[in-house]
């Protein structure tokens, strides 16, 4: 009987760690880019380290809770989603991660005419995932106040679509002066950012439908 | 003789067991919150408790539908009523072993012409149908209950099914100590008016001649449950009960009161007490009051109208299996009364006979049996075993923690080799990296090649275009002038900054080539090594010639001597060998 609780107590200590993880790297992926728009490389770097041991830190506790979930049955009726939910959350810091270490590897050249853009699609497609950490911890508490925190993350990600393809607009008709080979790389870089919003929006699907489920 | 004939009683209790073990633990089990294990031992040793603490009442009622006053006969109705259980359930057939137990006994009323108390047949009946219909008014108070509990505390999911495991044993419990109370009456009621009249002293409690029949009744149950009801707990179990984990507590819990209610005389007697009339002590369907609670449930949640299918099969079940158990058991006291000649019924024909059978029976009376001494005994080898398993569970423990330690030292060693499969993967990130800076340089070295070959071609046309206008001898045009531009251009042919700038280059971007090729092949000179470093360009013996400004032909002999010094046979390329140091 205390054994269920001792596992329980560290589960939901482990979940509370995975979201500040998932948390900590989202928030130095934003300082990141933004270091590396206004130059400051070395700052850059040490993001980028940063970020890479949050991105290990929160995979091992995500294997921790998977096996403690298979281990103990816990949550019998929610386990599948729950675990969906934490490989989907997991999603947003493995690619903020890739997207800061594509930053440092092929460096794009980005012109100082679309440097505003670049910060704002930051911004935006990080305030998707900013938005729905916290949803995605309330879940287990509260599951109809999770849902309401979730159309803001909705509302970001069309938000982050838009200004991706403004700035894939302003590329390719505007930005005459750049070769179609620095086009098309800039171009993958509002992909790139702009799929941190997307996997947010996965993380959603899941939780409204998680919601659903528990209210059932 | 006694015993022999009490096994078709304690087989109907085996058949409850398998079967209605299911309706407490089942989905606990099914949905793996409670091991089976766990839920076995807790519902036999509660089963147990609830048969022989409280099931008289039920019993009572059924004895004043019809005493089965012979040993024969009740073998024959409590067998009876297990064939019913039997065949039904192997057609599919709803079936409960309370109405098949009254079945058999109204059959056997018809049999011996005993008359049917038609009072307690009625509040019988009521009760089957009572059950139920109380299986959902308390699932929907305590569903509401819950929730509300639920909503207010907001507990973490993960704690809340840390809690809903234990509440769901404890509960568990409670159903099968209700089970063993309220059902014990169906396996070895029709025994009671057979029981033998002994009382057994254990010092600190005695058991009489039915509590002793309640028993063996509750531990033929639990037997039922340890064998087979896994089995049916993860098949029928889970079918009738794919529920969360809240409403299954529910729906355990609303069943158990169901049956508690109709076997506690206590509870019984506080109604009167109050002013209340009496709760009828009658063995329920413990199916059909689990049926009840999640009809309850679904409609409070509003899923729709009621499934009459369910409602129809429950109803068919009150009505066919009491006709089908007491013809059976018609038919099976005509053949055991007539054909192996077993006495059915005893003949007491007036109320004075009636009379003198109890005055007998009471006389008849052994005991109290003092048991205080073995029960002593046993209480002394039960702590003496308990001592071992301690003593045993002490040294499997530590066994156990060398175990864990060795496991936690294999994860740890894990999570070291996954460190360094990290670390390789970066360092094989980075060599890749290089790798790709490398082919771009070499890239660039060619490219760098090919301007000067450009550069070299387009000098050597101006040069001859220049000649050209020497020879035509123009007067509009000075000689001298013309002649200085071309030894101008033929500087800038052989004194080319270019290939200068680019015999540093490829001396820089070559150097570990240079490394290699001067390890393996000492004897090669300098001009050697920078010609292998032109091929390994993969440029052609002209654009070599054009590079070192020598001729063409030049190369070929160059290549020539390489091949010699080089060792290299007939048959193999000069550039694959040296594209591949």
């Amino acid at each position: 009987m205390v054994k269920i609780f001792k596992t329980s107590n560290k589960v939901i200590k482990d979940i509370d760690d995975f979201y500040d993880t998932i948390q900590l790297g989202v928030l130095n992926f934003k300082e990141g880019v933004h270091n590396y728009l206004d130059g400051n490389i070395s700052e850059f770097e040490n993001n980028l380290k940063k970020i890479e041991k949050l991105e290990g830190k929160a995979d091992s506790i995500k294997r921790g809770i998977e096996n403690d979930f298979y281990l103990h049955s816990l949550l019998p009726n929610f386990a599948s989603d729950i675990l969906r939910l934490l490989d989907k959350s997991d999603d947003i810091i493995d690619k903020s991660k890739e997207n800061l270490s594509q930053f440092d590897v092929e460096v794009p050249n980005i012109p100082e005419k679309l440097k505003a853009d670049y910060s704002r699609l930051v911004e935006i497609s990080l305030s998707a995932a900013e938005s729905v950490i916290p949803s995605a911890r309330l879940i287990f508490t509260s599951p109809d106040k999770a849902k309401e925190g979730l159309q803001k993350v909705f509302f970001y990600e069309r938000e982050a679509d838009k200004l991706a393809n403004a700035i894939k607009r302003k590329l390719f008709r505007e930005m005459d002066e750049l070769k179609l080979s620095e086009k098309i790389h800039l171009r993958y870089f509002a992909l790139h950012i702009e799929e941190i919003s997307d996997s947010s929006e996965t993380v959603a699907n899941i939780l409204s439908a998680l919601v659903l489920k528990i209210r059932m | 003789m006694f015993l022999f004939f009490i096994t078709s009683g304690l087989f109907l209790g085996w058949t409850l067991g398998a079967n209605d073990a299911a309706n407490v633990f089942g989905s606990a089990v099914g949905s793996k919150m409670v091991k089976f294990r766990k839920a076995a031992i807790v519902a036999s040793i509660f089963v147990v408790l609830g048969a022989v603490i409280q099931g008289a009442g039920g019993s009572h009622t059924l004895g004043k539908l019809g005493s089965v006053s012979a040993l024969g006969g009740a073998f024959t109705v409590a067998l009876a009523a297990a064939l019913t259980v039997f065949g039904m359930t192997k057609f599919r057939l709803p079936v409960s072993t309370s109405q098949a137990i009254v079945g058999a006994i109204i059959g056997w009323n018809l049999f011996t012409g005993n008359p049917t108390d038609y009072h307690s047949l009625t509040k019988i009946v009521t009760t089957w149908v009572a059950g139920p219909i109380l299986g959902a008014i308390f699932a929907i108070i305590l569903y509401l209950l819950l929730k509300s509990y639920l909503k207010k505390a907001q507990v973490h999911m993960l704690r809340l099914d840390a809690y809903f495991r234990n509440a769901l044993l404890i509960v568990g419990a409670f159903g099968s100590y209700s089970l063993g109370a309220n059902n014990i009456a169906n396996v070895v009621g029709v025994f009671v008016p057979s029981a033998p009249n002994i009382v057994l002293d254990f010092g600190f409690f005695t058991l009489d001649g039915v509590q002793l029949l309640f028993l063996m009744g509750g531990l033929a149950i639990a037997v039922g449950i340890i064998t087979y009801s896994k089995r049916v707990m993860m098949t029928v179990g889970n079918d009738l009960m794919k529920l969360s984990s809240e409403t299954s507590l529910v729906v355990v819990l609303a069943h158990s009161l169901v049956l508690f209610v109709f076997s506690s005389s206590t509870l019984s007697n506080l109604f009167v007490s109050i002013g209340l009339p009496a709760i009828p002590m009658v063995p329920v369907s413990s199916s059909q009051a689990i049926v009840g609670a999640i009809i309850g449930i679904g409609l409070l949640k509003g899923r729709g109208a009621i499934k009459f299918g369910i409602l129809g099969n429950i109803s068919m079940g009150w009505v066919l299996t009491p006709i089908i158990a007491g013809f059976t058991s018609f038919i099976s006291l005509f053949f055991i009364s007539n054909v192996f000649k077993i006495k059915v019924v005893e003949e007491l024909n007036s109320v004075k006979d009636i009379a003198l059978h109890n005055d007998i029976t009471n006389e008849t009376l052994i005991g109290p049996i003092n048991l205080y001494q073995p029960l002593l005994y046993i209480v002394i080898a039960f702590l003496l075993v308990v001592i071992i398993y301690l003593l045993w569970n002490i040294k499997h423990n530590k066994d156990l923690k060398i175990i864990e330690d060795f496991n936690e030292k294999e994860k740890t060693y894990q999570i070291q080799a996954s460190l360094l499969e990290q670390e390789i993967e970066v360092s094989n990130d980075n060599n890749k990296k290089l790798e790709g800076e490398v082919n771009y340089k070499k890239q660039e070295l060619i490219n760098f090649a090919l301007s000067i070959i450009q550069k070299n071609n387009f000098l050597e046309t101006l040069n001859q275009k220049i000649e050209k206008i020497k020879s035509k001898n123009s007067k509009n045009v000075s000689i001298n002038e013309i002649t200085k531009l071309s030894k101008l251009v033929k500087e800038n042919i052989n004194l080319d900054k270019d290939r200068k700038s680019f015999d540093l280059y490829v001396n820089k971007v070559n150097s570990e080539f240079y490394y290699r090729l001067n390890k393996r092949y000492p004897d090669l000179t300098d001009n050697d090594k920078r010609m292998c470093a032109l091929i390994r360009l993969k440029l052609s013996s002209k654009e070599i010639a054009s590079l070192v400004n020598i001729s063409p032909k030049s190369v070929e002999v160059n290549r020539y001597r390489i091949r010699k010094k080089m060792n290299i046979q007939h048959g193999e390329r000069l550039s694959e060998i040296i594209s591949k140091l």
